[in-house]
């Protein structure tokens, strides 16, 4: 299929002020192209929504930048310039790339306070995790995560017993304890109600502006609410780039997505 | 902020903050002064003297347990179900066994000063080098510890480097104890083949046989049990601890919080190898013998079976396990050794079903147990939790 890349800032030398740098990225998985010739390019503080319909290469494309997928080709850089394609999953992570899964994956048998403090910066060693005392300012730094994410009331609750947008909260309060540059934040919305959606836009939004927050999305109304830049994906290449207006008028778009 | 605020560990805190940890800790304690008073200084007419058979039946058990802490430590806490630690016990029996053997001296059948029995009689002349410096007691105890750690080190970097888990690393644990139960079996390894080591006659120049012997290996099982227990409750409730179960629970998030899974599976591996080779070394002076069927897949699988009967995740409830099910066994052997196994058996299916958090899960004793650690696997799916609704709090 042809490439639509007009609204795409030109690619070429790498872009050292980027946060985030993706130039031709193929993955295939036994013969099926999940990525094919991705390029796209995320700046700093930036908040950007990526949509595209189920097959579209969204969930690879975490996959490649936070390590758990080696790409067949092209380049992944962090940062203005660190190459992601040869670290594992622990080192991209400890580069400050935070990773929010689809299905809200917490530590159901750990307290919503000790969710938290296992995701605190730093302290990734056996030895360091043996021998760690929380102090005066990590248990500052928990309760204003706390906060921002509406959990301390329930901040000595099993994670397993909170709801389902709360287990969505808690683990994109797990991704701020760790102080990334890069948040990557797949489907945060589903299965929320109307009122933690609109909650949850609002607190993607005040987190982006310090940090670049990317988020995999499929409801509209969610991405409208994020008020942000929009890629949109189709067959694993970008299909469109802009704001959402620009992109849902876009006639391709209209046709493999939206139109549907 | 009117919430508590979670308690910060200080000193020996970890020790008492569950009651169970409490109550076995105490056990051991009273096991420790009553046995040997009642062994040693009260009279065998008495009906309170405790026979130096039962004292070494004891000790037996206290062994087991701690074998059955050691698999409740990667089992219960990091989710690493080893159908192979009878392995690591063994190996760690035979090099007390092997100490053992060189303290016979000249006193063998063959009066060699150097060679054990089974050596002579095989007609070799000297000794394999791997069997020297056993005649030291420290170098033997720290090869009791080395022995099984190096290869739970090795084992354990192959397999979680290429991150085999669950079931098929319970599968190859299972062929690593079979494998090295058949390399026991054979003559010219040098072990003893077929018979193992056996005939032992002192332990650091105090005769096996001897009523007050007896009694201080079964003080010094209980000690170290108690130590390790202490040992394993300092990792468990640490930060390690909560990364462990965070792994056991949700392996990719841990990853992706930017932990290396496969550095703290190895390490809690080779902690709980360790633990199981001085379980062995402790067990062989008491049962006075080792051979190659303690490296049996069937052992390896049983102490499984103790700790799930206990309570899986707990500590203390394995050690309850191991001492409830090896009580069980002395008798129902006795009683019915036809049919001791169907016994086995059906004890662990019963617990299985009615019992999913073992007997320490279900005792009213613990009601602590709903609150206090996370650390603490209920086998409760999290959908049949109750479902708060959200509190929307901005």
């Amino acid at each position: 299929m042809a490439m639509v890349q007009a609204t795409m800032r030109p690619l070429g030398e790498v872009d050292n002020d980027s946060i985030l740098y993706l130039d031709g990225v193929s993955v295939s998985f036994d013969g099926f192209k999940a990525l094919n010739n991705l390029s796209f390019v995320v700046d700093p503080g930036e908040l950007r929504a990526i949509i595209g319909p189920n097959g579209a290469g969204k969930t690879t494309m975490m996959d490649v930048v936070t390590g758990k997928t080696r790409p067949d080709e092209g380049r992944v850089e962090f940062n203005g310039g660190i190459d992601l394609t040869k670290l594992d999953e622990a080192r991209i992570a400890n580069l400050g790339i935070g990773r929010k899964f689809q299905k809200p994956t917490v530590f159901e048998f750990h307290t919503v306070f000790r969710n938290l403090e296992l995701a605190l910066k730093g302290y990734r060693g056996v030895l360091d995790s043996l021998l760690f005392r929380r102090g005066d300012d990590q248990q500052a730094r928990i309760e204003e995560v706390l906060e921002t994410i509406a959990l301390t009331r329930a901040a000595d609750m099993e994670a397993g017993s909170l709801s389902h947008g709360q287990k969505q909260w808690l683990e994109i309060g797990m991704l701020l304890m760790q102080d990334p540059e890069l948040l990557l934040v797949d489907e945060p919305a589903a299965g929320m109600t109307d009122a933690e959606t609109e909650q949850t836009a609002v607190l993607l939004k005040r987190i982006a502006g310090r940090r670049s927050v990317v988020v995999v999305e499929h409801d509209m109304e969610f991405v409208k609410a994020l008020d942000c830049r929009v890629t949109v994906l189709h067959e694993g290449s970008v299909l469109a780039e802009g704001s959402l207006e620009r992109v849902q008028a876009d006639e391709q778009v209209v046709e493999v997505y939206l139109g549907r | 902020m009117n919430r508590a605020v979670p308690q910060r560990r200080s000193g020996f805190s970890f020790l008492l903050t569950d009651r169970g940890g409490q109550i076995l800790l105490s056990v051991l304690l009273v096991l420790i002064i009553a046995v040997p008073v009642l062994n040693l200084w009260v009279p065998e007419s008495s009906p309170f003297h405790v026979p130096t058979f039962v004292v070494s039946l004891l000790g037996k058990y206290l062994a087991f347990a701690l074998l059955a802490l050691s698999v409740d430590l990667i089992w219960g806490f990091a989710g690493i179900l080893s159908l192979g630690h009878g392995a690591f016990f063994a190996l760690g029996g035979y090099a007390m066994g092997m100490h053992l053997m060189r303290e016979i001296g000249d006193r063998g059948v063959y009066g060699n000063p150097i060679l054990p029995d089974f050596m002579v009689f095989l007609n070799w002349k000297e000794l394999p080098w791997y069997w020297f410096g056993f005649d030291m007691f420290w170098f033997a105890m720290l090869m009791v510890v080395v022995v099984p750690g190096a290869l739970a080190f090795l084992f354990g970097w192959l397999a979680f480097r290429s991150r085999v888990t669950g079931v098929y690393l319970s599968i190859i644990t299972q062929a690593l104890t079979f494998a090295l139960m058949l390399a026991f079996f054979r003559n010219d390894m040098g072990f003893g083949g077929n018979n193992g080591l056996t005939d032992f006659k002192d332990v650091l120049g105090f005769n096996l046989q001897s009523d007050a012997t007896r009694v201080g290996l079964f003080v010094a099982t209980a000690l170290l049990l108690a130590l390790s227990y202490a040992l394993c409750r300092l990792i468990v409730t640490s930060r390690l601890g909560s990364v462990l179960v965070a792994i056991r629970d949700a392996e990719s998030r841990t990853r992706f919080l930017g932990y290396r899974v496969e550095h703290y599976q190895l390490f809690v591996f080779t902690v709980s190898a360790a633990l199981a080779g001085i379980a062995g070394a402790l067990y062989v002076p008491q049962v006075g013998i080792i051979n190659p069927s303690e490296f049996t897949p069937a052992n390896s699988i049983e102490i499984v079976i103790w700790v799930a009967i206990g309570g899986r995740g707990t500590l203390y409830g394995a050690v309850l396990g191991a001492v409830i099910v090896n009580f069980a066994k002395t008798y129902l052997t006795g009683a019915f050794p036809d049919i001791w196994l169907y016994f086995l058996g059906a004890m662990f299916v019963l617990v299985t079903i009615f019992l999913p958090k073992g007997l320490v899960g279900t005792l009213p004793a613990f009601p602590s147990l709903s609150r206090k650690s996370a650390a603490k696997p209920r086998h409760v799916s999290p959908g049949a939790r109750p479902v708060r609704q959200a509190a929307p709090g901005e």
